[in-house]
């Protein structure tokens, strides 16, 4: 099972002291969230792509490629990439030249953005959001698996002869997950395909989650890649976490009364009942992650949010650390007890999948003796 | 052994006091409801929704998109039931704000079709066309099936009066309260459409385009 990351990037300013970053700071910051994933010993960095303020990350592959470079292990994803706003043969290109820089370590998750103006910004219409995710994800697609493509379809212009370059490494496309809120619809596709299902469930109710993942799951077996128990699910979930839970809530509160998501609205007690926000000690968090399986079953990611509601960097790190040093791993070893053995990982590409088969292999050979090895 | 059929009905009301005077017209129109069904030999099964009660969690559903578990098992009610009572006080020439921000959260198909009862109070029988052109065109927005008599009640009507050229207050009520139950009676309400549990499929939608 992999965990990591996910960075909205939003300029949000911190209401205990009326500081805003400046977008460079901001930038800088979401970099500093993602080589601090690494080092503690998460496995995936992903960013949010918006194009309107109080967002920063417009360019995401630009993000990722400096991140690459600067990492080893962390894979690199988007949560999300907009299939409808975007040309699908840029989204081609771009992710498939990632894909080189980084030595694999990429995957991507659709999505359709959350703001409507964006759509018209981009040429396109609101009322066509379904379709395009449809269209130009179909098209995407055969970017990345045929060498020469010719189509036609309703929202871009036609390709004749047409070779997306560079092709994906080794021949292997990214990974793609297909992530939605509310929608039947994207939960459809990526059964249909087998792609995965990323369900951001951080402002929901775990009756609607437990939904959706379901309708995934069935439609999944439907199109015949697998049993239901084994098609591949994210999740997310934020958290804010102190060693003591009362100083977390009394920490926090103040960031969860100003945020511009969660403010004006129901107590941080009520939101922390009906939603997976998290506000207290590690324990805490590690026993609700947990939970998790308990409405959606065996899953294979599991991304936190971290840096919100305008916390500042450095409190962002404290819970980086702390997800590295104190949750994760006693996650990775709860998940993993009782986990049937049909259940897959998240899929890696084939390179990066032999970096690790390595890396344990030579782990194995150094911690030789009888120690019972436990794999991921 | 054969049981009588039965229907379910809600009756939202908006009325803020306690006691309001939208909440007496409501009772008012419920008891006339349940006495037409019996009336006809069905069973009625009316249930009084206080959208004061529910403030709070509509505002929260403002703002953060879902409903608390209390608030989504009244939606689910009204979602499920037969036919539909909605009456609200007047403010400003309309409906009130939290009897529209009921019917905001509610899906956008969630009551096409429904048989609803349209009531509306005021101070004034100056505003009584507010049914009119405020309350009727939500609920035709709504694609639902509002009978035809809307019942607007002025403080004079509680008096007798103010008798209306369409008759008393107690007159109206009865006549809407006979077309509801008509409505009601001949139609038994489909299951609620649930797209998570039975999507269209993804090759259809790609053939549909």
């Amino acid at each position: 099972m992999q965990f990591g990351v996910f960075s909205v990037g939003d300029v949000t300013t911190d209401p205990t002291t009326g500081r805003t970053p400046s977008e460079a700071e901001r930038i800088q910051a979401m970099v500093a969230i993602a080589l601090k994933a690494e080092e503690v010993g998460l496995d995936v960095f992903a960013t949010g792509e918006h194009h309107n303020p109080p967002f920063v990350p417009s360019s995401p592959t630009t993000m990722l490629g400096y991140i690459a470079a600067r990492t080893e292990r962390l894979i690199l994803s988007t949560a999300t990439t907009l299939i409808t706003t975007n040309d699908p043969v840029k989204i081609a290109e771009d992710y498939a030249m990632l894909q080189h820089l980084a030595g694999g370590r990429v995957d991507l998750m659709m999505g359709r953005g959350n703001m409507g103006p964006v759509y018209p910004w981009f040429g396109q219409d609101l009322r066509n959001g379904i379709p395009l995710a449809y269209e130009n994800y179909a098209l995407l697609r055969r970017l990345w698996r045929e060498d020469v493509v010719d189509w036609k379809g309703s929202f871009r212009t036609p390709l004749t002869g047409f070779t997306s370059t560079p092709r994906p490494l080794d021949g292997a496309p990214p990974f793609v997950w297909h992530g939605s809120i509310r929608s039947p619809e994207i939960a459809e596709q990526a059964a249909y395909y087998g792609d995965g299902f990323f369900h951001n469930n951080i402002f929901w109710p775990k009756d609607h989650v437990r939904r959706m993942v379901d309708l995934y799951r069935r439609r999944f077996e439907h199109y015949g890649h697998g049993p239901a128990d084994q098609a591949i699910v994210g999740l997310g979930g934020q958290v804010f976490m102190r060693a003591n839970s009362q100083d977390a809530v009394r920490e926090f509160r103040p960031y969860f009364d100003h945020a511009p998501v969660y403010g004006g609205g129901p107590s941080l007690e009520d939101y922390m009942d009906q939603t997976p926000l998290t506000v207290g000690s590690p324990q805490q968090v590690i026993d609700r992650t947990l939970a998790f399986r308990g409405f959606v079953g065996d899953y294979q990611r599991q991304l936190f949010l971290v840096d919100h509601a305008g916390l500042p960097l450095a409190r962002v790190l404290e819970q980086l650390e702390m997800l590295g040093e104190l949750v994760v791993p006693v996650l990775r070893r709860e998940f993993a007890i009782d986990r049937p053995a049909g259940v897959p990982g998240a899929p890696l590409h084939p390179q990066v999948q032999a970096a690790r088969t390595a890396r344990a292999a030579c782990a194995a050979t150094a911690a030789a003796g009888p120690v019972a090895t436990v794999s991921r | 052994m054969t049981t009588s059929p039965s229907r379910s009905l809600v009756v939202v009301s908006a009325g803020l006091s306690q006691p309001s005077t939208t909440r007496l017209l409501a009772d008012r129109l419920s008891a006339a409801v349940d006495r037409h069904l019996r009336d006809a030999g069905i069973e009625p099964h009316l249930e009084v929704v206080e959208l004061r009660d529910h403030a709070q969690d509509l505002t929260n559903h403002l703002l953060t998109g879902f409903a608390s578990p209390r608030l989504q098992a009244v939606i689910d009610r009204v979602l499920a039931a037969d036919g539909l009572i909605a009456v609200t006080p007047i403010f400003s020439a309309s409906y009130s704000g939290l009897f529209k921000v009921f019917f905001d959260v509610i899906e956008r198909d969630g009551l096409a079709g429904k048989p609803v009862l349209i009531a509306a109070t005021g101070g004034t029988t100056r505003h009584s066309l507010a049914l009119e052109h405020a309350v009727r065109p939500l609920f035709a927005y709504l694609n639902a099936a509002v009978v035809a008599t809307g019942v607007y009640a002025a403080t004079e009507d509680w008096g007798g009066v103010g008798v209306a050229a369409d008759g008393s207050l107690v007159e109206r009520i009865d006549r809407a309260a006979g077309e509801l139950s008509v409505a009601v009676a001949a139609r038994t309400s489909p299951a609620p459409v649930d797209p998570f549990a039975d999507p269209v499929p993804f090759d259809q939608v790609g053939r549909s385009r």
